[in-house]
C-alpha cells in the first residue's frame, strides 16, 4: 500500500467515526420540520392606519404582545420574528389544534366599552316551508320578513348617516344581526389588569376582567353616568353583548358573558391579559399540520427510503457482483454522511428534505457507475487491472464532479428562493450532493484497496 | 447477464426521427400549456387548502353536497383515500375556512383536520414571481457553468436538452390537470439538474473524442461516445427512478404531484441525454462545421 492510499483510508475511517458518533443515537438529533412534527407556521403582515403607524416601535410592540400571547398559550419552542420591514413569522411547532393557535395570532383583540346610543332589533331566521300550512301562507311569511330585513338596513343606512355627525362614534352589529349606533370608548382593554375565564351558575363560560386603577375610575364613571342605559361590550369593532347597567359598578370588576365556548373564552382571556396588537395583522400565510399526518409522513418516508435503497442495493449486486458490494457500502456511508451533515449543521428536515434524501439514494451510486463503467472500458483496452482501476478513477472524476455541480447550482438557487419545506429538500439534496462524491471518489476507492489486499485483483473486476 | 457494454447502436441513424418527435411533443405541450394553461395551486393562486380525515369512508360527491350549503360549490375535491380529501378553495378569506369546517364537523362528526393551508393572494403573486426568477436564474447559472467547462454550443444544446424535459413535463401536468405548488418548482429545478448530469455525462465523452474528429466524422464520433455511456445513463436512471418510485407510491398524498414530477423527468431526462443534445449538436455540425 503506498503512502498516499494509507492516508486516505485514515481518513475515511475518521470519518465514518465521527459521522457514527454525531449520528447515533438518532432519536432527537435531526430538527424536524412543521410539516413533521405538528403545528403551524404563519406569516402575518402588519397592517397600519392613520392612528397607529407602522414604526419600529409598533413592530416591536407587536412582536412583545404576540410572543406574550404565546407564552400564555403554553406553546414550547415557539418562533416569532420580524421579517422584512412590515411581516412576522410565528412558528408554533406541536401545538395539538392549529386552527385554535390561528385565532390567537391573528386577532387584534381591541376590547372598548361603548355607550349604545341607538340600536336596532335583530334579524330573525328566515321562514321555513315545513312550518307554514301552505304556499300562500309561507309566502306571505316570507314578505314580511323580507320586508323586516330591509327595514333593518334602512335603519343600517340612517345610522350611519348620523354617526358622521356625531364625533368618535361607531356603527357595528353583533352576531345576530343587531346594528348599533355607539358612542365613544368609555373604557378600553388597556386599563385592565387581569382576565380570567369562570363558569356562571348553569356552566356557561364567561371571562370576567379587573380593572387597574385607571380603568376602575373610568369605569365607575361610566356605569354611574348610564344607569338604566345599554353599554356594548365591543371585541375588534363587533358587539359581543350590551347589557343594560343595573347600578353604578365601583369594584373595577366586569364580566363578558357572550356565546363563549369555554375554549374561545380561555383564549379571550389570554388575548386581553397580553393586550391587544398595537397594529392589525393580517394573515398572509398560513400552514398548519396536526400531529397524526406528520408522523403519517415520517412513517411513509422511511418505508419508501428503505424499499428504495433496497432496490438500489439489489440492483448494484446484480449488476456489478462484488463491486456492487464496494458501491453499496459507500451508499451506506453517503445517507449515513447526509444524516451526520443534516445534524452538525442543525438543518431542519422537512417532507420534501426526506424526498431530497430518497433522490440522493437514487444518485448516490450514481458515480461509482460512471467509475466502474470507466474501469471495465480501460480493461477491455488491455491494461492490467491496477492500472485500470487507477485511470477509471482519475478519468471518472472530472465527469462526476461536472455533473453534479449543475445539480448543484439548482439546489443553491432553490435555498436562496426557497421557503420552508422547499428549502429542506435543497438542503438535503446538497448535503447528498456533497456525501455521495465524496463516498464514491474516496470511499469506493479505499474499499476497493482494502478488497483487493490478498486477492488476485483480476477475479474482482473481472470483465463480465 | 444481459451486457450492454457490448452493443454498438447506431443512435444517429435515427436522429431525424427523434428531433420530429421530440419537436412534435414540444410544439404540443407549448400548445396544450397555452389553451389548457396551469392548474395553479393555493401556493400560487392563493387560496387555502384542506386535508381532512374521516371517521368514515366517505363519497366526494357527499362532501361536494354539504359544502354547497355554504356557498362553496366550486371548492376542488380529491379523495386520496376511502377516508381522506383534500379540500381547495379559491378563496383566501379565513371565514371561508370556519364555515367550510364547521359545516363539515355538523355533518360528518369526528372528522380530523390534518393539515389547513392558506395563501393570501399576495404572498401568491410574490411566490410566482420568485419562482419565475429562480427556475431563470438556476438556468442562467448553469449555462455559465457549460460555457465555462465545455464549449459554446454544447452549452447550447444542453439547454435545449433541459428545456425539452420541462416543458414536456410541464406538457403532462397541463393535460391532467394536476396542481402545480412550490414543491413542483424544485422537481422541475430538480428534473434541470438531472437532466444537465446525464447530458454532462454525454458531452463529456464527445469531449473526449472531440480529437478524433476529422478521422470518425461527427456522427461517428456521437455514436461512438453515446454508446460508451450508454450502460451507464440506463443504469443510473434506474437507480434513480426506482427509489423515487417508492416515494411516489407510498409516500402520500402531500408530494405525490412532485415525484411524480420527478418520474416524467428522469424518464424523459435520459431519452433527451441520449438523444436530443447529441442530434442537434450533429445537425448543427453537419450544417455548419466548426473551424
Amino acid at each position: 500500500m503506498v503512502k498516499r492510499d494509507r492516508w486516505r483510508l485514515i481518513i475515511v475511517s475518521l470519518v465514518i467515526v465521527a459521522a457514527l458518533v454525531s449520528v447515533f443515537p438518532i432519536k432527537g438529533r435531526i430538527n424536524l420540520g412543521l410539516d413533521l412534527k405538528g403545528g403551524a407556521h404563519i406569516l402575518l403582515q402588519a397592517k397600519g392606519t392613520e392612528a397607529s403607524p407602522l414604526t419600529d416601535d409598533s413592530i416591536d410592540r407587536l412582536l412583545a404582545v404576540l410572543r406574550n400571547r404565546v407564552d400564555q398559550y403554553g406553546v414550547t419552542e415557539p418562533v416569532i420574528q420580524r421579517e422584512g420591514k412590515d411581516r412576522v413569522i410565528v412558528d408554533l411547532p406541536g401545538v395539538e389544534d392549529p386552527e385554535a393557535a390561528l385565532e390567537l395570532i391573528g386577532k387584534t383583540a381591541l376590547l372598548e366599552f361603548r355607550k349604545v346610543i341607538q340600536a336596532t332589533t335583530s334579524v330573525p331566521p328566515g321562514p321555513q316551508r315545513e312550518n307554514y300550512d301552505s304556499d300562500e301562507e309561507f309566502q306571505e311569511a316570507s314578505l314580511r320578513w323580507e320586508a323586516a330585513r330591509e327595514e333593518i338596513q334602512a335603519m343600517e343606512k340612517e345610522l350611519i348617516a348620523r354617526s358622521e355627525t356625531m364625533e368618535g362614534t361607531l356603527v357595528t352589529k353583533d352576531d345576530e344581526g343587531r346594528y348599533y349606533l355607539l358612542g365613544s370608548p368609555l373604557v378600553s382593554g388597556k386599563d385592565l389588569q387581569n382576565a380570567q375565564t369562570q363558569y356562571d351558575n348553569l356552566g356557561r363560560a364567561m371571562v370576567t376582567i379587573d380593572f387597574n386603577s385607571e380603568g376602575t375610575k373610568l369605569f365607575d364613571r361610566a356605569t354611574a353616568d348610564n344607569v338604566g342605559e345599554q353599554i356594548a361590550i365591543v371585541l375588534d369593532n363587533v358587539v359581543i353583548s350590551a347589557p343594560v347597567v343595573q347600578e353604578r359598578i365601583s369594584g373595577g370588576k366586569a364580566q363578558i358573558s357572550g356565546d363563549f365556548s369555554p375554549a374561545e373564552a380561555q383564549r379571550l382571556s389570554i388575548m386581553l391579559r397580553a393586550g391587544a396588537l398595537p397594529v392589525a395583522v393580517e394573515v398572509l400565510q398560513n400552514r398548519s399540520v396536526g400531529p397524526t399526518l406528520g408522523e403519517d409522513s415520517i412513517k411513509s418516508g422511511l418505508r419508501a427510503g428503505l424499499i428504495g435503497s433496497v432496490l438500489v442495493v439489489l440492483f448494484m449486486l446484480l449488476y456489478y457482483h462484488l463491486l456492487g458490494i464496494a458501491a453499496d457500502i459507500s451508499l451506506g456511508v453517503s445517507l449515513l454522511l447526509v444524516f451526520a451533515g443534516l445534524i452538525s449543521l442543525k438543518a431542519t428536515l422537512t417532507l420534501p428534505g426526506i424526498a431530497g434524501i430518497i433522490l440522493t439514494i437514487g444518485m448516490a451510486v450514481d458515480g461509482n457507475i460512471l467509475i466502474y463503467e470507466r474501469v471495465k472500458e480501460e480493461l477491455s483496452s488491455g491494461k492490467t487491472p491496477n492500472a485500470s482501476i487507477e485511470a477509471g478513477f482519475r478519468k471518472a472524476f472530472t465527469t462526476i464532479l461536472d455533473a453534479n455541480v449543475t445539480t448543484l447550482i439548482a439546489a443553491a438557487v432553490l435555498y436562496y428562493f426557497g421557503s420552508g419545506p422547499v428549502r429542506g429538500f435543497a438542503v438535503t439534496l446538497s448535503i447528498g450532493i456533497v456525501a455521495s462524491v465524496f463516498a464514491a471518489v474516496v470511499v469506493t476507492r479505499v474499499m476497493l484497496q482494502v478488497m483487493m489486499r490478498g486477492k488476485q485483483t483480476s477475479s474482482l473486476v473481472r470483465n463480465r | 447477464m444481459f451486457k450492454i457494454d457490448s452493443l454498438n447502436l447506431d443512435f444517429m441513424k435515427f436522429r431525424r426521427y427523434a428531433l420530429i418527435l421530440s419537436a412534435i411533443l414540444v410544439i404540443s405541450s407549448l400548445g396544450i400549456l397555452m389553451t389548457r394553461g396551469l392548474n395553479l395551486g393555493i401556493d400560487f393562486a392563493g387560496g387555502n387548502l384542506l386535508q381532512i380525515a374521516f371517521k368514515e369512508n366517505v363519497e366526494v360527491a357527499e362532501v361536494r353536497n354539504v359544502l354547497s350549503e355554504v356557498g362553496q360549490n366550486n371548492a376542488v375535491i380529491q379523495a386520496y383515500s376511502d377516508k381522506g380529501v383534500m379540500i381547495r378553495i379559491k378563496a383566501g378569506e379565513e371565514s371561508v375556512r370556519k364555515d367550510v369546517l364547521s359545516v363539515l364537523r355538523e355533518n360528518f362528526p369526528g372528522l380530523e383536520l390534518l393539515r389547513f393551508e392558506k395563501v393570501g393572494p399576495t404572498m401568491g403573486a410574490q411566490f410566482r414571481s420568485e419562482a419565475f426568477i429562480a427556475v431563470i436564474l438556476a438556468l442562467l447559472g448553469i449555462l455559465i457553468y457549460i460555457t465555462v467547462r465545455f464549449q459554446f454550443r454544447f452549452a447550447v444544446v444542453s439547454v435545449l436538452a433541459l428545456l425539452h424535459d420541462s416543458i414536456i413535463t410541464l406538457g403532462i401536468f397541463s393535460l391532467t390537470g394536476r396542481e402545480i405548488s412550490l414543491p413542483f418548482i424544485a422537481a422541475i429545478l430538480t428534473i434541470v439538474g438531472y437532466s444537465l448530469n446525464d447530458t454532462i455525462v454525454v458531452l463529456d465523452r464527445v469531449r473526449e473524442n472531440w480529437k478524433n474528429l476529422k478521422k470518425w466524422g461527427i456522427v461517428n464520433l456521437l455514436n461512438v461516445s453515446l454508446n460508451k455511456t450508454l450502460s451507464r445513463t440506463v443504469n443510473t436512471s434506474l437507480t434513480t427512478f426506482l427509489p423515487v418510485l417508492a416515494f411516489f407510491l407510498l409516500g402520500g398524498p402531500v408530494l405525490a404531484n412532485f415525484s411524480l414530477a420527478l418520474l416524467i423527468g428522469i424518464v424523459v431526462g435520459t431519452y433527451s441525454s441520449i438523444y436530443i443534445a447529441a442530434s442537434v449538436l450533429s445537425e448543427w455540425y453537419l450544417r455548419k462545421p466548426q473551424s
